[in-house]
């Protein structure tokens, strides 16, 4: 897909997480907004997957290790064919099978159970072990959140695939800079993220703009290039992005809009669809 | 009487992946810098490509398993008892319990006989908590033959289960012909009618010891080996629990959560029974000897025949 397309699949995500979390008057908008470009590039771009066979074994393995921004994920995989956009509406629902969190068992498409902060990148590290061990192909990836690395489970991780020179493991970290309680940095700061990495041997991407397609592109084509070493990649993201209410305030992060935000919410993307099939 | 044999079944644990390894490719093992403790350096040595030392971070090693078991591998953990379902509970119950991976737990150095090392190493809780886990299975074998059956059965059972060891060597009971494991059954290892001794782990051996020595005191003692904490052969346990009248449960394990509160939490509701629960009394253990610990905390066969008798006698 060229960038306009992403872009356009992007916008159409980003509605179905806003439908979602207001129909669930509950959720997570903010990190699954800034996130969205990431998920649309994985999925629509990046990763070999079959909405037909969501099971097959030799299928590219994602893990949303920050499981709380599932909204983006279930709209990705909704949009992507793995199941009715209709059914987003039902998130968070009694008797749904989209919970609050990821839920492989249930989720076409869901890799992992998710949504206790660290744990996800565990399980992507063993996923990549896994195909080391049998000689498999396929690639693992894990999208992190930048308040979630201040779980040492995910240095006890990064540790790991470093020193096992797992070469098939990409870990995305969602820099957006903002976590419940206030910005990361006076949360407990975890900067330098890239520098951590670094130092755990990890080949690290810092991703300026991590809602830009081309410098999206650019750094997965970059991490295609690397032998030897897991990758990160540090998404400089902006929380909330492409609802201008929402954006970088941190009182959206769990927050549903209620019905007059979500219609603002949703003029303006619509708009900005319509913006985007002018182009 | 013979000299009779004695392993730890951490010992069992470790030759039995092995075997399995040989026969099954998709065996994987980890560790946290115990694999000589845990005794799974035999697996280390037999297969180096299958063995992965996570290094001491045993909440990463519970997710890298649950990660392995994903895509299809059939991955044994190994720390002790503490801080495997102590520090990595919450990822046993989030990463391996809620999708119910196939992940096998194995628990070595539980309860107080890991002795010396004292109370910071002595786990008398993992029970409590794994049985609390939607879908877990709890096994806690008696000696080398039935812990050998038991890591057998673990593998070819498909979801998480809890494989508990012990450090000390302990005496091998079930070393018989017609011994058969069957995962969620108990065993009658003595028939009895005045009291039914419902055992796990290695107080096994020293309850059937203690059964002897009532009998001598005129008390029929029926003698029930529990391997599986979780699920429980209720039916076992209720029928024993009828035909006797009181029950006394012996563990390795608090008297808080373990064996004896599962057994309560079955007779409570179906066969209200007079039961003893007799473990570790809410209470840390202490550095020292396992033999001698066993012996101050009342689980040899002197210290739950001497129990058993207050029991009776009140």
């Amino acid at each position: 897909m060229n960038k306009l397309e992403l872009q356009k699949v992007a916008n159409e995500i980003r509605k179905g997480i806003l439908t979602g979390v207001h129909s669930a008057k509950a959720g997570h908008p903010g990190g699954s907004l800034s996130a969205a470009d990431l998920f649309t590039y994985l999925y629509f771009e990046e990763m070999n997957i079959d909405p037909k066979n969501p099971k097959k074994q030799d299928r590219d393995r994602f893990v949303l290790s920050k499981g709380h921004t599932a909204p983006g994920l279930y709209s990705t995989l909704a949009h992507r064919g793995y199941f009715p956009t209709e059914d987003l509406k039902t998130l968070r629902k009694v008797g749904s099978y989209l919970q609050g969190h990821p839920d492989m068992k249930h989720i076409p498409g869901v890799d992992m159970s998710s949504g206790s902060l660290g744990q996800g990148i565990s399980a992507a590290v063993g996923m990549a072990l896994s195909a080391k061990i049998s000689n498999e192909s396929y690639h693992v990836y894990t999208l992190l959140g930048d308040g979630e690395i201040q779980e040492g489970q995910v240095w006890e991780a990064s540790m790991f695939a470093g020193a096992n020179h797992l070469d098939n493991l990409t870990v995305i970290v969602d820099n957006n800079g903002l976590q419940i309680d206030g910005k990361v940095e006076e949360v407990c700061s975890p900067y330098p993220i890239d520098k951590k990495f670094e130092a755990f041997n990890f080949y690290t991407i810092c991703l300026e703009d991590g809602n830009d397609f081309d410098q999206i592109r650019a750094a997965f084509e970059e991490a295609k290039t690397v032998k030897g070493k897991p990758v990160a990649i540090i998404a400089k993201t902006v929380k909330g992005k492409g609802v201008s209410f929402m954006e970088n305030q941190v009182s959206w992060h769990g927050k549903a809009p209620n019905d007059a935000e979500y219609e603002t919410a949703m003029a303006e993307l619509e708009k900005a669809g319509e913006a985007l099939c002018q182009k | 009487m013979s000299e009779v044999k004695k392993i730890a079944t951490r010992d069992s644990y470790g030759s039995t992946l092995v075997e399995l390894g040989e026969k099954y490719e998709n065996l994987v093992v980890l560790d946290a810098d115990l694999a000589a403790a845990t005794k799974t350096g035999m697996f280390k040595n037999a297969f180096p490509e299958r063995h992965f030392n996570c290094g001491i971070a045993e909440s990463n090693m519970v997710g890298i398993a649950a990660g392995l078991a994903a895509a299809g591998k059939v991955p044994f953990v190994s720390s002790f008892a503490m801080f495997v379902a102590g520090r990595a509970f919450e990822q046993i119950r989030n990463s391996v319990g809620y999708p119910h991976l196939n992940v096998k737990i194995g628990a070595t150095h539980a309860g107080i006989s890991v002795g010396e090392d004292g109370a910071t190493h002595q786990c008398n809780e993992d029970i409590a908590l794994m049985r609390t886990i939607p879908g877990m299975v709890v096994i806690n074998p008696a000696d080398d033959v039935e812990a050998r059956a038991a890591v057998k059965a673990a593998y070819e059972y498909e979801g998480p289960v809890y494989l508990r060891f012990g450090r000390l060597a302990v005496p091998v009971i079930n070393d018989r012909p017609d011994y058969h494991f069957e995962l969620g059954k108990g065993v009658v290892l003595k028939e009895g009618k005045d009291l039914t001794i419902v055992a796990t782990g290695l107080t096994v051996a020293p309850s059937l010891e203690a059964a002897q020595m009532l009998e001598k005191d005129g008390v029929s003692v029926k003698v029930i080996n529990i391997h599986t904490i979780k699920p429980l052969d209720e039916e076992l346990i209720v029928a024993a629990a009828k035909e006797t009248g009181k029950v006394v449960t012996v563990e390795e394990h608090s008297i808080i959560g373990g064996l004896g509160s599962a057994v309560c939490d079955c007779l409570s509701e179906k066969m209200p029974t007079l039961t003893k629960k007799i473990g570790i009394r809410d209470v840390y253990g202490e550095s020292g000897p396992a033999l001698e610990l066993l012996h101050k905390y009342e689980l040899d066969a002197e210290g739950i025949y001497r129990q058993i008798k207050e029991f009776l006698n009140k």
